[in-house]
């Protein structure tokens, strides 16, 4: 671990601001795939507001279009949650394992 | 037509290919060949034991008679997948550095590793599983049997089918789930044959959609087209049950124990979520994308009263697609085969660890100290318990009948299983979450589920229809579907409403009152702050910052200043000019060595090991403890600090006291020495002048020899009364010495000529006057009289015909050494210790002084920094007297 | 006549002085300055009066008391008691163990003369 102590002292351009931008980033986009189940949840609370009854009553074709397009949408903002978040940390994010 | 023969035989081989995939993973993992086996993708796959065969075949019976509800059972889990860092996330890391078995083991661990909840939710989810793997049996026979009513050559019995597929899922999860104890309970054999059935059902499913959309239905559009035109065509949702059971499958897609086995047990790398957040979803959304227009087409097609349930087989079946039957069938069976292994494993493993073990441990008195022992047990325990949930599903299965009241039961199930939710949530986000408050909440969400939906679910007979009418004990806000007077509610909705609020408001309520143990305290900070210590990389000044944590530990328990003090020297062991040391292995040992003198060696190394391993506590939680024990170990030792000082002050009274009682007594000893002494001249004073003043007639020489007797005894009580003063200025440390310098010879022989002069047998002296050339910085006339007194206790005391007293000095380490010796008769041995002592006199005749002389001799010896002793074993009387050359002025 | 008395002193003195006193008042007087040997001195010594000092080398004038009273022949021996220490404990300790009278030094003559002469009375009309 002593050898992680002073990283790019004799850079130029030192690397912590680089960092700093990208933990940034990621934390940014950690903020958004924590509001993605909520945005879900809403627009699957939607239909409720749909009339059931009488002449505007909504078609089941129209229904399904509906949630399953939603459902296809929350996967792909989803997938790129996750290849972001993949890029952003190029290291492994969890394992911060130490020789001691 | 397919004969059922060819079915079984289809199916018995499909069962011999999971057991081979099954046989050849746990070979490979076992080999550490086996990272395929570890990828996300069969992660995600292994999640899809969620579709059972309730959602296989259920799905397209549910869309039929409630249209697109059905919906909901994959929307609450999809929303908890892509919500993942929210809170599986937190429950997996939980998992996996808790190293948990079960959901009850979570709970249990979170909660100060009570059994006591162990127990209550190993219950629950039996309870709430059992009816559910009898479901699945359920499925299975009804899809044999619609092959066996096509079949007319086929003899089909129901309940034996039902059976042997029982019995035979007991051995594939008895053979696969405990070949082995591994610590981490991962079985790889079994994840990797569901994966290989989630592909099965996800293709059987995705064939028979494709096959009745542009097989029958002609196209996409078309397809829509008579969605529109069926029963179903018209969006209608109870609002209620949209909401509830969307959040009741995200709460059972968590807390399920089948679902926690493969999500949380078995994962290999928490990284897995990432993906499994999205693949997942697209995975419920694939096998749910079919479903509507298959059950469309099958109300459309297949005649009036068929069982919507099964349209996924028959509707194949209809158009002639046997092949297609055959391929749903082994989907359906798939889904139902792989919930209930993996149920009953998860299910075994609860009730194993959790009430087979603590029994049996009990019995057995503590005796299993050996590990073997232990482990043969626990894998027994665990088979029996597989064989024992199969059994129990089985015979649910043949009581209940089959019917439509089982088909209700998944949903029934999934609330129940929610129960656990508050817990594991509050567990899991809030510190002061207590076991109490769980257990609490856990039962009362458990009455109200059996009383509001399990036990009216399960048809008349287990509950009085008067009860359903008029309420418990006749009470009508007792009524099981309207309770408190709510009604027209959904039953479910009811139900879960009721269950969950109250179920949370018990267990917050019941949390806020009770107060946690230190165990559950710790767990809970553990559980909380999961990520503070295990995740985000470090920033350079890791190790100082280390360092630091260990320092502000330790200064807890150490004590402020010892803890600086070690670290300090610690850090110029290691040559480092910085505050801090490196954390290096021999210093965290040292360290450890340290704090274990506090703590005791397993919280010392726990406490170490916490910070500089990076698990899960924090350091706060770390300080805290230690904040606590120190305050322990602080009270303990200022209460044992206070009895030693009671124990010394009441040694010092003791001492006092008895000090006081000796002083008192020597103060009485020594007044009435004084009284003796002064009394005495002052008799033989009286006596004599009344007979010089009252007699007449006597002789010259008589009167001369009275008043010489007189007169020698005032001289006497003058003597005496000097000595006294002097003693006592002596003693009372009032003296101010005079020091000067001057030769040790001419004290001496000062000395000699005042002790000897008017002696009628004067002693002689032998002595080496060149020694005596010493020069002394001391109060020579102090000293001297010293000399005086020694020679002349000699010259009164010494009977030999011609004394003789030889005086040596020597010079030892800087002090002078003076002998006196003298050739009599010396002290008796037993009169030796007292003769420094005041009236201290060993022979009646010679009493002349009044005994205070050496007593005199000593006190000065001390107030000139040296001493005098009398010194036994030589020819006769023996003094040494000892003295620093210079005296320190400072030292009196 | 034979009126003897018999001086346990140790301090010359004052043994001189009694001596020279009760010479002249008639009594045969024989000193002895030891305490050890006091009490067989005592017994050979057929005395009619003893004058005991309290503090003596080798036993104390009250042991030797106690032993006296002890004795068949020495008893009712008269014995006239004194010492240079003086305190009232002394005297109760004396009077306890038997003595016939009790005196602290420093005495006047005409006391220790009225007090033998009183004892010596006593004793003869008993």
């Amino acid at each position: 671990m002593s050898d992680t102590r002073e990283p790019g002292k004799d850079q130029v351009q030192p690397p912590p601001v680089f960092l700093e931008r990208q933990s940034y980033r990621r934390r940014r986009l950690m903020d958004a795939a924590r509001l993605l189940p909520v945005l879900g949840a809403a627009l699957f609370a939607v239909p409720l507001l749909w009339p059931t009854e009488g002449e505007n009553a909504v078609r089941m074709s129209a229904a399904i279009t509906y949630v399953f397009s939603v459902w296809a949408v929350l996967i792909l903002v989803s997938v790129g949650f996750g290849v972001a978040a993949r890029q952003g940390q190029p290291s492994d994010p969890q394992e911060p394992e130490r020789d001691t | 037509m397919t004969s059922l023969n060819v079915l079984v035989a289809v199916c018995l081989s499909y069962v011999v290919l999971l057991f081979g995939v099954a046989f050849a993973a746990d070979r490979l993992a076992s080999a550490g060949r086996s990272t395929w086996l570890r990828s996300p993708l069969v992660y995600t796959l292994s999640l899809s034991i969620y579709c059972t065969a309730w959602t296989f075949y259920g799905a397209v019976g549910y869309a039929a008679r409630s249209g697109l509800e059905f919906v909901t059972i994959y929307l609450g889990p999809t929303l908890v997948m892509i919500g993942w860092w929210w809170g599986l996330r937190k429950l997996v890391r939980v998992g996996r550095s808790q190293r948990v078995t079960s959901i009850a083991d979570l709970i249990s661990s979170r909660y100060g590793k009570s059994n006591t909840l162990a127990v209550c939710v190993t219950i629950l989810a039996v309870i709430g599983v059992t009816p559910y793997i009898a479901l699945q049996l359920q499925s299975i026979t009804l899809s044999f049997s619609i092959f066996a009513e096509a079949d007319p050559a086929g003899s089909h019995v129901e309940g034996s089918s039902a059976f042997w597929v029982a019995a035979g899922l007991a051995v594939f999860a008895i053979l696969f789930g405990t070949r082995n104890l591994d610590a981490n309970e991962r079985h790889h054999g079994v994840v990797t044959a569901v994966a290989i059935e989630a592909v099965v059902k996800l293709i059987a499913l995705l064939a028979v959609g494709v096959f009745v959309v542009w097989g029958i239905a002609g196209g996409v559009v078309d397809t829509l087209q008579r969605i529109d035109a069926s029963e179903i065509g018209v969006w209608q949702v109870d609002h209620g049950r949209w909401a509830t059971i969307t959040f009741l499958a995200a709460a059972a897609f968590v807390c399920l124990p089948r679902m926690f086995q493969v999500m949380v047990v078995e994962n290999d790398d928490e990284r897995h979520l990432r993906t499994a957040a999205w693949a997942f979803p697209l995975y419920l959304m694939l096998m749910s994308l079919f479903v509507v227009p298959i059950a469309v087409v099958g109300l459309e097609i297949l005649p009036e009263g068929s069982n919507p349930d099964l349209f996924v087989l028959t509707v194949p079946l209809a158009q002639g697609q046997e092949m297609l039957a055959m391929l749903s069938f082994l989907g359906g069976f798939s889904s139902a085969t792989s919930m209930v292994i993996v149920a009953a494993m998860a299910l075994s493993t609860m009730v194993s660890n959790h009430i087979v073990m603590p029994i049996w441990l009990n019995a057995k008195g503590g005796g299993a100290s050996v590990s073997g022992d232990v482990r043969s047990v626990v894998l027994y325990a665990r088979r029996v318990s597989i064989a024992a949930v199969l059994a129990l599903g089985y015979f649910y299965y043949r009581l209940s009948g089959g019917g439509a009241a089982l088909a209700s039961i998944g949903l029934i199930a999934f609330a129940g299983i929610a129960q656990i939710l508050p817990a594991l949530v509050g567990g899991l986000f809030w510190r002061g979450a207590t076991r109490t408050g769980a257990l609490v909440g856990l039962t009362v969400g458990f009455v109200l589920w059996l009383f509001t939906l399990l036990l009216p679910g399960m048809g008349a007979g287990v509950l009085a229809p008067s009860v359903i009418e008029q309420g418990l004990w006749g009470l009508s806000w007792l009524r099981p579907q309207a309770l408190f007077g709510i009604e027209g509610l959904d039953p479910m909705v009811h139900s879960v409403m009721w269950s969950l609020s109250l179920n949370s408001a018990a267990f917050c309520i019941a949390s806020l009152l009770s107060f946690p143990s230190p165990l559950e305290r710790l767990q809970g900070a553990q559980f909380v702050n999961v990520f503070d210590h295990s995740a985000g990389p470090r920033g350079w000044s890791g190790s100082v910052a280390q360092s630091e944590d260990l320092m502000i530990m330790s200064q807890r328990i150490m004590g402020a200043r010892e803890a600086q003090e070690f670290f300090q020297a610690e850090a110029k062991a290691q040559g480092s000019r910085a505050y801090f040391p490196e954390p290096t292995p021999a210093f965290l040992e040292r360290l450890e060595r340290e704090l274990s003198g506090s703590v005791g060696a397993a919280t010392a190394h726990a406490m170490i090991g916490q910070i500089v391993g990076g698990s899960s506590v924090s350091v706060e939680d770390l300080l805290a403890v230690a904040d606590e024990s120190a305050q322990l170990l602080e009270y303990s030792s200022r209460l044992e600090a206070k009895s030693a000082e009671l124990s010394r002050t009441a040694h010092k009274l003791r001492d006092a006291n008895e000090k006081l009682t000796q002083i008192s007594l020597q103060k009485d000893a020594f007044l009435s020495q004084i009284s003796h002494e002064l009394r005495t001249p002052m008799t033989s004073i009286r006596a004599f002048s009344e007979i010089l003043r009252d007699t007449d007639g006597l002789e010259v020489a008589e009167k001369t020899r009275y008043a010489a007797i007189i007169h020698d005894e005032a001289m006497r009580l003058t003597r005496l009364l000097n000595d006294l003063l002097d003693l006592s200025v002596l003693e009372n440390g009032q003296v101010s010495l005079n020091v000067t310098e001057g030769m040790l010879v001419d004290v001496i022989d000062r000395a000699i000529s005042t002790a000897l002069t008017g002696s009628a047998n004067p002693l002689k002296l032998r002595r080496n006057r060149a020694a005596e050339r010493i020069s002394i910085r001391t109060d020579l006339d102090r000293l001297t009289q010293v000399f005086i007194n020694l020679i002349a206790n000699a010259q009164k005391y010494c009977e030999s015909h011609e004394p003789t007293l030889t005086i040596s000095v020597h010079d030892v380490g800087g002090r002078v050494v003076v002998d006196l010796v003298d050739n009599g008769s010396g002290i008796p041995p037993h009169s030796q210790k007292m003769v420094f002592e005041k009236f201290a006199r060993v022979s009646a005749e010679k009493a002349g002084g009044a005994g205070l002389g050496l007593a005199i001799c000593r006190e000065i010896m001390q107030r000139l920094g040296g001493n005098v002793i009398y010194l036994p074993g030589q020819e006769g009387g023996a003094f040494r007297v000892s003295l620093p050359l210079g005296l320190e002025i400072a030292a009196q | 006549m034979g009126r003897r008395v018999l001086l346990i002193e140790d301090e010359p003195n004052i043994a001189e002085a009694i001596r020279f006193l009760l010479t002249r008042d008639g009594w045969h007087v024989e000193t002895h300055a030891d305490g050890a040997d006091a009490v067989e001195k005592i017994a050979g010594a057929s005395a009619d009066l003893i004058i005991l000092d309290v503090m003596l080398p080798g036993k104390s004038g009250m042991d030797i008391l106690r032993e006296l009273r002890d004795r068949d022949d020495t008893r009712d021996l008269p014995v006239l008691m004194l010492t240079a220490r003086g305190q009232s404990r002394d005297r109760d300790m004396a009077e306890k163990a038997g003595v016939s009278r009790f005196m602290t030094k420093p005495f006047s003559n005409a006391e220790v003369l009225t007090a033998v002469r009183d004892l010596h009375a006593q004793a003869s009309q008993t």
